[in-house]
């Protein structure tokens, strides 16, 4: 499409006109996939392994299904065999179909603690929960394999005989853990060292995390008498769940109907199919359809966290902060089948900073965990914070301030990504500037004792992928738009802002439907901060489309070509003539029975450039030298956001973002211990409350992306990505250490403080 | 949640009846925020839950010149905070009952449940130990009354019998010149579980910083609330100074059996005790108006 | 009140599982409900499941997120952790009563304003923590709103928006 980067004056874009759905969300009336019930509906429970590594001998389900009440119990076996389960799925993340099979039920060997081992469908939820105590499983427990480091190692034991690393290099012989080992460099890394001063190594580490959706996973099925199969799910993606169904139950994709319910939160972990193939398989097997509710323990335990990390970062300066080279080595815990998102990881480490020579090594690596999905960026936080801990070592050895290091490091449009790609226009030097004038980081930290300021950069490349839309235009003027785009981030509002601009309408005479598998076009899944920017294009296409559609009518009603035809805000009129106009309702009117006939534009868009977006946060915080605790003093979140269609919605997109990144720097993580997780619950995976953050002012910078609607960038993705190394340089300049691990939990705060006060 | 009955009697003497008769196992609910959850993780079961909010002799709060304060066990975690007595002389009592969970918690969650649930980071505990709380039961053989500090007796167990239920707690009116602080430390600032916490009380003698009396109790740091006496001995009959504060704080140290869980390792709980301590002793000379320069 | 058969009776556990309901009166967003509930059922499954009032949300099931927040007598509590029994006879207010005669609180009108919500899984508890709030505190400070609204959860927002609107609203009550 044309590039729109000159800013127009324009009536909706921009502006913060209201949440298109809000009023449905506030009144309680919105419905999420646990509010569905359906006539003869059945309650489904899953049977979990309670080991994170065991073989499966035997599993006996006789009991069960003798339980009054109970309609259904499926394992494994009632997959059908795996001949579909071919091929790759996309998303964010890859994932194979075959793993994607093996992680919806295990087959012979539960491969992470909370690992479905068979399903029940029964009357009531307590009836199957009854029903679950009676499946007999006879396990021989295997030693987990508990993180990657220990992984890698030769003796480890294997999760898949059948895994080989996949590597550039030499085919290997002997399976593995370890699935992918990726390279990716330029120049010449040994004379990039030898041409620095100074040449620094540090490691860093990152624990698993979870999304922290509010709302717990959740599908309903209905599989019907002639074969199809109908799901209302909690999904980010309907075609992809659709898909995998597709492979899993052996079914042609138009016997599959997925319907998005309301999505109470997904960040990345609601991407791939795990409830659904169950639910499916258990309606089909009971006639009746089925609901599955996962507890908060079984979304944190068997949905999807984010990826663990070991990270070590190794770069070369020169005396005036001029970087030479930097060499980055990312080992990224998959769980239990291959997927870690090494890709975004290496493309965010060194993103911002221009270099002749680096070598980015990442290495995807199975663990007794549960496999891991999307969250936010996949890949960027750890990354991020390795990095940005790191060059903020290496500003303050070479006595340079950490934002004019920054700066004279910084990569602007023409320079390379880490993958090669050249950036088109970005906005990171914009985005510097701002913070070198801005209060939060130029006046001076309020007066206290252990306080510090920290500064830390971010990126994220976006994913573009293909988009659908429709909007059809009624015989009254109003409009639809129509499409499978899961609205996930308030995607609703911003485009009803893009249909009322383009067709130049009241807002209000435009509705926003999202439609199911079977009923519209395929769209990719709402995720990787593509939606606003390449469903915005697609929705900006079909706009042009119903423009041309109506003038062919405005034309035939006002009997000229329609290239004559001119139009703005509501009518048609003739170029040369101008008295000779039609109004749009009139023309949509005939539309319904003249010419071309009723209006349906459509628009498409597969392959946009990608949008790059940089963001910098400053944090300020107190550490409290007794118990480490830190506490966070103020917040600012500087973003280039191309162009803000709705600046309310992009602040809230950036502040939840920051919200995650923080609660991922201080207070959440897995606890395992022995490969099983000790904390599943929102008592003791702390997640920030209100009073752990302060308010998170928002500075958006725009500087209009090469490609799609007004100029606009995803938003949502980059904001998890600085805060927990802006929090770490602050904590550092607060109470004199260094913190290398995530989170920096008070106990870690305050250990590390120890460790120095011994040694100083 | 496995099923149960529900039973919700209208007088003490039918709550008796039903814990003697009762065949299997009968539980008294007043908040549920520990044992719904408890029922349904099946960490506890039940045959009979019963509710003793109906019961009128559990709603008392009420303080008793020279008797001291009365908190039924049906009484709210909110009602004992906002209830004036509490707010004038039990400052502690307040502070521990807004520590526990979020507002609606507090709305529903009652000292009793607290105490009878008997989690060795119990909140409103360390307080009610340093006040000599005594705990009021009631039974088949009548009413008794156990010092809450010995009414623990490990995670989770205590010394009520199964016919016997929580009527109330007492708390002896706050000695004269005498100050009363609790702190917990948690990660966040809200809805955790103490990793430590420590409550103080200091009583001077009139005029002057000579100590009277010390009490200091501990939360999450052993297998049930605990008090520091070595800590207490250093302080009572000296001049209360930095120095001796710091003293008391080491020795608190030497009450505490932690163990190491995902809340916090034994050692960090340690350190955090000693921080705690410092603190609230700190908190208390400043409020008995004898601050002491750090 | 709800004397159950025969508590003697062993057998009685499993009976239950099959029969036993059990008739609850009380107010629900101010009309008079009767319905009929097991014992072990929690309010917010009565809500949820007997009533179809599927506005109040469950997030964790133990209290720790506030997605079940309804006004009791015009309290707030979590709805997840109170048996629906113990409902007998009082009053509950959900999201769905929230809006008096077609107008909404406002509350809901500074929430939709100010961009307080995002997937809007939270937003009932929150309105309703504020609700209550407001009912006793008519002019909260920042941190007393923050303190209000501790025991629920939002993933979306950063509470940033939440504060405000719910700061706003305090100002058009006024
Ligand atoms: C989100 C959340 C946060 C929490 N935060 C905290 C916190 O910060 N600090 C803290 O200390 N606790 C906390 N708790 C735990 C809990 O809220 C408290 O322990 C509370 O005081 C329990 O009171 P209750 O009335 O709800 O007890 P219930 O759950 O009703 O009962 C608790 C136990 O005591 C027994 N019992 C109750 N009354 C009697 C009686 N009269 N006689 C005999 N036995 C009786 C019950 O059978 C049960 O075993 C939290 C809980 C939740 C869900
Ligand atoms: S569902 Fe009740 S507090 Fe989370
Ligand atoms: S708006 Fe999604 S959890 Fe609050």
């Amino acid at each position: 499409m044309a590039t729109v980067s000159e800013r127009k004056k324009t009536r909706y874009i921009g502006k913060r006109t209201p949440k298109y759905d809000a009023l449905e969300r506030v009144t309680g009336q919105a419905l999420f996939a646990a509010d569905l019930h359906l006539p003869g509906m059945l309650h489904g429970k899953v049977l979990r392994s309670p080991h994170p590594h065991a073989l499966i001998k035997r599993i006996d389900t006789r009991k069960a299904e003798a339980l009054p009440g109970v309609k259904a119990v499926v394992t494994a076996a009632d997959l059908p065999p795996p001949e579909r389960a071919q091929g790759m799925l996309g998303g964010e993340l890859l994932i194979s179909i075959m793993d994607l099979r093996r992680l919806t039920i295990a087959h012979d060997k539960a491969l992470f603690e909370g690992h479905a081992i068979a399903a029940v469908a029964a009357t009531t939820p307590e009836v199957a929960e009854e029903a679950l105590d009676l499946i007999q499983v006879d396990y021989e427990v295997l030693p987990p394999v508990e993180n990657a480091l220990e992984a890698m190692s030769p003796d480890a034991p294997l999760l898949q005989p059948d895994l080989y690393t996949k590597t550039l290099g030499e085919q290997p012989e002997r399976p593995s853990n370890v699935a992918t080992h990726s390279e990716s460099s330029r120049g010449d890394l040994e004379r990039g060292f030898a041409e620095a001063d100074l040449v620094h190594e540090t490691s860093y580490e990152t624990k698993m995390v979870h999304q922290g959706y509010l709302e717990p996973t959740a599908t309903v099925a209905h599989a019907q008498p002639d074969g199809r199969i109908t799901l209302w799910t909690s999904t980010q993606g309907i075609f992809g769940i659709r898909r995998s169904l597709g492979h899993l139950l052996d079914l042609p994709l138009g016997k599959v109907n997925v319907i998005p319910t309301e999505i109470g939160g997904g960040f990345g972990g609601k991407i791939y199919a795990i409830l659904e193939p169950l639910a499916a398989l258990l309606s089909r097997k009971s006639g009746h359809p089925v609901k599955i509710v996962m507890s908060r323990a079984e979304v944190f335990r068997a949905t999807g966290p984010a990826s663990p990390t070991h990270i070590t970062v190794k770069t070369g300066a020169k005396k005036d902060g001029r970087l030479t080279a930097a060499y980055v080595k990312l080992v990224m815990d998959a769980g239990a089948v291959p997927g870690a998102p090494i890709g975004g990881a290496s493309l965010v480490c060194l993103a911002p900073y221009k270099l002749d020579h680096m070598k980015i090594e990442a290495y995807d690596v199975v663990t007794n965990k549960p496999r891991v999905q999307a969250y936010r960026a996949p890949g960027g936080t750890p990354a991020a914070f390795a990095v940005e801990s790191h060059m903020d070592q290496v500003a303050e050895r070479l006595g340079i301030d950490p934002l004019a290091f920054r700066m004279l490091n910084a990569v602007d449009e023409g320079d390379r990504m880490t993958d090669d790609r050249p950036y088109n226009r970005i906005g990171l030097k914009e985005v510097l500037r701002r913070v070198a004038k801005h209060p939060s980081w130029t006046s001076p930290l309020p007066p206290g004792p252990h306080r510090g300021r920290g500064l830390a950069l971010g990126f994220w490349a976006g994913a573009t992928l293909t988009s659908t839309a429709h909007v059809l235009v009624h015989a009254d003027g109003t409009a639809t738009l129509v499409s499978g785009q899961v609205d996930l981030t308030g995607t609703r509002t911003t485009m009803q802002q893009i249909v009322a601009e383009e067709l130049q309408v009241p807002l209000e005479s435009v509705s926003v439907r999202v439609g199911d598998t079977d009923s519209t076009p395929y769209t990719d899944l709402s995720a990787g901060s593509r939606t606003a920017y390449s469903f915005g294009a697609a929705v900006h296409n079909a706009c042009q489309d119903v423009l041309a559609q109506l003038r062919v009518h405005a034309a035939d009603h006002l009997t000229a070509q329609p290239e004559h035809v001119e139009y703005a805000d509501g009518r048609f009129w003739l170029r040369d003539s101008p008295d000779q106009n039609v109004d749009l309702v009139t023309v949509a009117r005939r539309s319904t029975f003249r010419a071309t006939g009723p209006i349906c534009g459509r628009g498409t868009v597969t392959r946009l450039q990608p949008a790059p977006q940089f963001a910098a946060h400053v944090a300020d915080v107190e550490v409290d030298p007794d118990t480490g605790k830190v506490t966070i003093l103020r917040y600012t979140a500087f973003q280039d956001v191309g162009r803000a269609l709705n600046p309310t919605q992009v602040e809230g997109q950036v502040q939840g973002g920051a919200a995650q990144g923080i609660g991922w720097a201080l207070t959440e993580y897995y606890h395992f211990e022995k490969g099983v997780m000790r904390n599943p619950t929102f008592l003791d995976y702390r997640m920030p409350t209100s009073l752990d953050l302060p308010m998170i002012d928002c500075e958006l910078v725009e500087v209009p992306a090469s490609d799609g609607p007004y100029g606009a960038r995803g938003v949502g993705e980059v904001p998890i990505v600085p805060p927990a190394a802006a929090l770490a340089n602050a904590v550092y300049r607060a109470a004199g250490v260094r913190l290398h691990k995530l989170p920096m939990t008070p106990e870690e705060v305050f250990r590390a403080r120890q460790a120095t006060s011994a040694i100083g | 949640m496995r099923p149960f009955t529900y039973a919700a009697p209208q007088s003490l003497q039918e709550a008796l009846d039903l814990l003697a008769k009762a065949n299997g196992t009968v539980r008294p609910l007043v908040g549920g925020t520990d044992l719904i959850d408890q029922l349904r993780q099946r960490r506890k079961t039940a045959d009979v839950v019963l509710d003793i909010k109906r019961i009128p002799e559990m709603h008392r709060l009420e303080y008793v010149a020279r008797e001291g304060l009365h908190v039924g066990a049906a009484v709210s975690c909110a009602d004992t905070a906002a209830f004036a007595a509490v707010r004038e002389l039990y400052p502690a009592i307040r502070a521990s009952c807004l520590l526990v969970g979020s507002v609606q918690i507090q709305n529903r969650a009652s000292i009793a449940g607290n105490v009878c649930n008997s989690a060795p980071s119990a909140d409103t505990v360390p307080p009610l130990v340093t006040l000599d709380a005594r705990a009021a039961i009631v039974g088949p053989r009548g009413r008794r009354e156990v010092p809450l500090e010995e009414f623990f007796t490990g995670p989770g167990q205590n010394v009520l019998r199964g016919d016997e239920l929580l009527l109330e707690i007492v708390v002896p009116p706050p000695a004269p010149h005498s100050s009363n602080h609790y702190l917990r430390f948690i990660p966040r600032n809200e809805m955790d579980i103490a990793v430590a916490g420590v409550s103080s009380l200091v009583a001077l003698r009139p005029r002057g910083r000579i100590c009277a009396r010390a009490r200091i109790a501990l939360a999450a740091v052993a297998p049930t609330p605990v008090r520091a006496k070595a800590a207490e001995a250093v302080l009572e009959g000296h001049v209360v100074t930095s120095e001796l504060i710091e003293a008391a704080a080491e020795k608190a140290v030497e009450a505490c059996r932690p163990i190491t869980d995902v809340r916090g390792s034994a050692e960090y709980r340690k350190e955090l005790v000693k921080v705690l301590t410092r603190r609230t002793l700190r908190h208390c000379m400043a409020s008995l108006g004898q601050p002491l320069e750090s | 009140m709800t004397f159950v058969a025969n508590f003697s009776d062993t057998t009685l556990r499993k009976a239950v599982r099959v029969v036993a309901k059990l008739p609850l009166s009380f107010t629900v967003n101010g009309e008079p409900r009767q319905v009929f509930v097991q014992p072990w059922q929690t309010l917010l499954e009565a809500l949820r499941d007997e009533l179809a009032l599927t506005g109040t949300k469950e997030g964790c099931s133990n209290g720790n997120c506030g997605a079940c927040t309804v006004l009791l007598d015009g309290r707030a509590i979590v709805a997840c952790c109170m048996l629906a029994l113990e409902a007998e006879g009082q009053d509950i207010l959900t999201i769905e009563g929230l809006a008096k005669d077609g107008r909404l609180d406002p509350l809901q009108e500074t929430f939709i304003e100010y961009g307080a919500l995002q997937c809007g899984f939270c937003t009932p508890g929150f309105l309703l923590s504020a609700r209550a709030l407001l009912n006793t505190n008519p002019a909260p400070n920042e941190q007393e709103v923050r303190l209000a609204i501790a025991g629920n959860l939002c993933r979306c927002t950063g509470y940033d928006k939440i504060v405000r609107a719910i700061q706003a609203a305090v100002e058009r009550e006024a």
